[in-house]
């Protein structure tokens, strides 16, 4: 195939005309190899589809292909109600489940303007701080595991259980738990919930230690990891990257810090950052990052206030269920929402969290009615994986591999 | 709108002729379509902001004039401050200049609004289609385009249905 200057279009699925502007003069000459990469491939941790163009076992260039798990979630909220469509919020980036639900439920309540008690806060945060520490540690155990350190997957999915065991007491699902709501949370967390979310602080630090000893100081990590991928600061500013890529390339840019959502100023923590910007660095920002949500985690717990955790304003929030018997306005509340729903002023707004991936921004548009009229994921997946052909030029595939688990994508996050 | 802002402002509207607006705590301006680069450019180099964060479109079948809105968000981190731009294109098939030469990563999101909305970006490096197939006909989250339900048979027409559903051919 590589020796005819026009490859099959079915090897391609697209003419070879169409991609031409994006592959060396050589490819076109049959003297570099085009090789397909995924979409069904270990390492691209999804449903991500390469189109590789080699010189031996250099890459050359690399052209991402995305959209195999497109599920039009956008399309789909755009037909359901404010609250219906919350549940598709989850199964965008099903490793940060919380931190999506807190993103949609933001922006809901800053369009409508709706207030949150300081309790629905507080485990706001912690839940989605303990969420960061379980989606980092699904990075951690596949990318070392993709760098053929096995034992580290397997340490890192026995903690990831315990956080996702937490999600399941509070809200009955372990991954989709769509429990964060608007204006508050679905239900208060259960009396179990202090005792767990104490054992996993006091067992985490010393568990980290433990990763770090598996891969810190470990000589084949360090040499499949240092000096390979580096980004620059301007590049990344350039390609708008958030999140770990940007803190590791110096660049202090935390939302939560940055324009503080949820009470977050009320928190102590440091921002990791580090200058080499290599994958090595980007592994060390975000084993400290996990280290800082486990503080946020400690000062959630112990200030946790007690009160409501959800707004009284009925108009957006479902009435109690012991308010049902007796009240005949709670009723009719109960009604209208839950076969109409809310209707938002009419109006337009963008919010933005920090997900352990980077910034994960709703943009949100109503037009009085009480169906979401356009909705879109800025994802930070999304923005992050434009980066992986300028990181990958000159890299061998084997380092290709620790390129995609560098940037931290979650597939589901990319095509929405 | 704070000092900073207002200085930005009044120094677009100067030049470019924007309508600065305000909902819920964030500035947004409305930009004209032919101006957008220059805006981009003025924004990044004068007043530093360094990035884009987001860049969606807005559809508002049946109106034609503006049929869409396009809407930027640009966020500066060293001032700590988030601006939103929108612009109004009109008709059925409109096009506009792309921004990818100002910030790079616009290149993926105009690819996005061209495959989701038909909105065609003049000097683009690459505008093919990024989530839907290649050969894939319209654009889907046009107003106009069917969210596609299963239709309901009965049994005095689940022959008629039966005869018009899309069936895997071998």
């Amino acid at each position: 195939m590589e020796n005819s200057s026009q490859p099959s279009p079915t090897t391609l699925d697209v003419s070879f005309d169409e991609i031409k502007h994006l592959v060396s003069q050589r490819a076109i000459d049959g003297e570099t190899v085009l090789l397909n990469m995924g979409p069904q491939h270990p390492s691209t941790h999804g449903v991500l589809r390469l189109l590789l163009e080699l010189d031996g076992e250099t890459v050359i260039n690399c052209i991402p292909d995305i959209g195999f798990l497109h599920t039009g979630i956008e399309k789909n909220m755009e037909a359901k109600t404010y609250i219906k469509a919350e549940v598709m919020s989850d199964r965008i980036d099903y490793m940060n489940t919380v931190g999506n639900n807190l993103a949609y439920c933001l922006a809901i309540e800053k369009l409508a303007e709706l207030d949150v008690p300081p309790r629905a806060q507080a485990i706001r945060v912690l839940l989605v701080e303990l969420q960061r520490i379980s989606s980092h540690l699904v990075w951690l155990g596949t990318h070392a595991l993709d760098l053929a350190a096995m034992s580290v997957f397997l340490y890192c999915f026995r903690e990831r259980e315990m956080i996702l065991d937490i999600l399941e007491m509070c809200a009955g699902q372990r991954m989709m738990t769509t429990y964060i709501r608007p204006g508050g949370l679905w239900r208060d967390v259960p009396v179990e919930f202090e005792a767990a979310v104490r054992q996993f602080i006091s067992i985490f630090p010393k568990r980290i230690d433990e990763y770090e000893t598996l891969l810190t100081k470990n000589p084949i990590f360090i040499e499949r990891t240092r000096d390979i991928g580096f980004l620059s600061p301007q590049d990344a500013l350039k390609w708008g990257v958030t999140g770990p890529p940007l803190r590791a390339a110096g660049i202090a840019l935390d939302l939560r810090k940055a324009h503080p959502y949820s009470g977050y100023e009320q928190y102590d923590f440091d921002v990791p950052t580090h200058t080499k910007s290599d994958t090595y660095a980007r592994y060390l920002v975000r084993m400290e990052e996990m280290r800082q949500s486990l503080r946020i985690v400690q000062q959630c717990l112990d200030k946790l206030p007690y009160g409501p955790v959800r707004s009284n304003n009925r108009k957006y929030v479902p009435p109690p269920r012991s308010e049902l018997s007796t009240s005949m306005e709670a009723v009719i509340h109960h009604f209208k929402l839950w076969t109409e729903g809310f209707s938002p002023q009419k109006g337009s707004i963008y919010s933005a969290v920090e997900s352990p991936r980077g910034e994960l921004g709703v943009y949100l548009e109503s037009d009085g009615g009480p169906n979401p009229y356009r909705i879109h994921w800025r994802t930070p997946s999304f923005t992050n994986l434009q980066i992986l052909p300028l990181l990958s030029k000159g890299v061998f595939v084997a380092d290709l591999v620790a390129l995609i688990g560098t940037i931290d994508i979650v597939l589901g996050d990319v095509d929405r | 709108m704070d000092e900073q802002l207002s200085t930005i402002t009044s120094v677009l509207q100067e030049r470019f002729g924007v309508v600065p607006s305000e909902f819920r705590g964030d500035a947004s301006l409305v930009v004209l379509p032919e101006t957008i680069v220059n805006v981009c450019q003025v924004l990044r180099d004068e007043f530093e902001f360094e990035m884009l964060v987001e860049e969606t479109a807005v559809d508002y079948w049946p109106e034609e004039t503006p049929r869409f809105h396009l809407v930027y968000g640009i966020r500066s981190i060293k001032n700590k401050r988030f601006l939103m731009l929108r612009v109004h294109l009109n008709g059925n098939s409109p096009s506009i200049m792309s921004i990818e030469t100002i910030y790079a990563n616009a290149n993926w999101f105009e690819r996005e609004l061209w495959d989701m909305f038909g909105i065609r970006f003049e000097g683009h490096s690459d505008l093919r289609r990024i989530i839907m197939p290649n050969d894939w006909e319209g654009h889907p989250l046009r107003k106009n385009y069917p969210l596609g339900y299963e239709e309901v048979q009965f049994s005095f027409n689940f022959k008629e249905i039966d005869d018009r559903k899309p069936f895997a051919v071998e």
